[in-house]
């Protein structure tokens, strides 16, 4: 990869996830870009474009951050490197399902 | 700065000059069909709205289809009724023919059946024709402009480059005194409290709140997660995992300038600059509501594609990525997808955009125009009856 070039964009310097503007795969070195720096960072599975990997372990029950907002939360530990998706991120809002078993 | 446009005579400006043909009830739309055949050039749009509605319904589809036949592209309009309804077409045409514009009604019932029926809007009908051929466009301000905002099939490019750089465009709009409507509550949920910190008055920031938290209430009674309709399947697929995550996104379309105003759906801003309007985030209904408050030009960014139009409003097409541009490049008009190759700044798309508003204004066909493409959905609060 040429000096300067990236291939993941981080949208806010408090996020803790980036985007993969490319198709990546596990083993990759991710490039990721933001306004604060470039980080490098191993992927762990593969991460196809458009989709988000975590630049830090995420703990579970902790918020996952992009555009410097909490986006959800974990719903399991997610490793530095690891695919950021629904399988391990929830919402909080909408949740009428929540609602419905508080009630029960 | 100027634009090419027709000036109304109650002093709207349109950018189109169209004949529609707008059944005021269900039991119209086949008769409303066969008179738009018989009209080269004239449009007509079908919906299945007019009756067996609660008030506060019937009162949505009222505000809807006289604010849609009001929008200044529309030169002329025919309406057809049937005669029974809930929204009573006469009425409807009464509130029409305030902006000054011809406007004619045929009810099926009282004109004795659809042959008439058909035969004397056919008759009305070219000669109202003939008229709009004749005007030609005169040079108006742009501040006379509202622009629609819109997303659909959104995906995570999305957020980082079609929806700033049309938020870009927006902003120059507004600069320029025009007016610039964000909808789609549902996709406002989870950043409603960066839009409230713009809002001009306080009175607006909580309106802006209330709009959030009453949409959000639907998902909250049906006892289901929002996830899978909101963000949609191809949304999750496109990398979008939450509903909060798509909002965030979602919001940069409507750029920096703070928030005026917040309306009702399909009510028309009172306000210049940018406004709220409470849609919901069905393309087609949003987009619908928007047009029947008043918006001549629409900008609709999406990642996954599509090729929604609106019968009389020109819809400009976003992409948020070059992939699916050079995919569907017959449905794309624009490419933001540049930013996210590094090729071009947010706000080099985003003059693009505005440059590209401008065009269309003057007369500059859209895909969707092109391909004849121009869906219609009146939004629903309750059950049918």
């Amino acid at each position: 990869m040429s000096e300067g070039a990236y291939n993941a964009l981080i949208m806010h310097e408090n996020d803790n996830v980036a985007t993969a503007i490319k198709d990546l795969e596990a083993g990759d070195i991710a490039i990721a870009k933001g306004e604060s720096g470039t980080f490098e960072v191993k992927i762990l599975k593969k991460i196809p474009f458009g989709h988000k990997f975590a630049l830090k372990d995420i703990p579970a029950g902790s918020a996952v951050t992009k555009y410097g907002e909490t986006i959800g939360l974990a719903t399991q530990d997610i490793r530095k490197g690891d695919h950021v998706h629904v399988h391990n991120v929830e919402g909080t809002r909408g949740r009428g399902d929540k609602v419905r078993q508080g009630a029960h | 700065m100027k634009i090419m446009g027709y000036v109304r005579p109650n002093g709207a400006v349109g950018i189109r000059n169209h004949l529609l043909v707008l059944p005021s009830v269900v039991c119209a739309n086949d008769a409303a069909r066969k008179i738009a055949e018989q009209l080269a050039g004239a449009v007509w749009v079908d919906h299945q709205h007019g009756c067996a509605e609660l008030a506060p319904d019937a009162e949505q589809t009222r505000r809807t289809l006289a604010g849609f036949a009001s929008n200044p592209n529309v030169g002329a309009c025919i309406i057809v009724g049937l005669g029974c309804e809930v929204v009573n077409a006469h009425g409807l045409a009464e509130a029409v023919a305030k902006t000054g514009k011809p406007v004619e009604c045929f009810v099926i019932q009282e004109v004795g059946g659809t042959v008439n029926t058909v035969a004397a809007a056919v008759k009305a009908g070219s000669r109202m024709l003939e008229m709009l051929s004749k005007q030609e466009r005169e040079e108006c301000d742009l501040s006379s402009i509202t622009l629609a905002l819109e997303c659909g099939g959104s995906d995570a490019c999305s957020g980082i480059a079609a929806n700033p750089a049309v938020g870009a465009a927006s902003d120059m709009l507004v600069e320029q005194g025009g007016t610039s409507i964000l909808s789609e509550t549902q996709e406002l949920i989870g950043a409603e409290h960066l839009l409230a910190k713009r809002a001009v008055s306080p009175e607006v920031a909580e309106r802006i709140w209330y709009i959030c938290k009453r949409a959000e209430e639907g998902a909250l009674k049906m006892g289901v997660d929002i996830r899978y309709t909101n963000p949609a399947p191809g949304n999750i697929e496109g990398g979008i995992t939450t509903l909060e995550e798509k909002s965030l996104g979602c919001i940069h379309k409507a750029g920096h300038t703070p928030i005026q105003e917040v309306v009702e759906y399909a009510e028309a801003p009172k306000k210049k600059g940018l406004v709220i309007m409470d849609t919901p985030g069905h393309d087609v209904e949003s987009i619908t509501g928007m047009v029947a408050g008043g918006a001549q030009v629409v900008v609709f960014t999406t990642g996954r594609g599509t090729p929604v139009g609106c019968p009389i409003a020109p819809v400009i097409k976003v992409a948020s990525n070059t992939t699916m541009y050079e995919c569907m490049r017959d449905n794309m008009d624009i490419n933001a997808g540049e930013i996210v190759d590094g090729e071009k700044s947010i706000r080099d798309v985003g003059k693009e955009i505005f440059d590209e508003i401008i065009a269309v204004c003057n007369g500059k066909k859209t895909k969707a125009e092109v391909l004849g493409f121009g869906s219609f959905a009146v939004n629903r609060i309750g059950p049918t009856q």
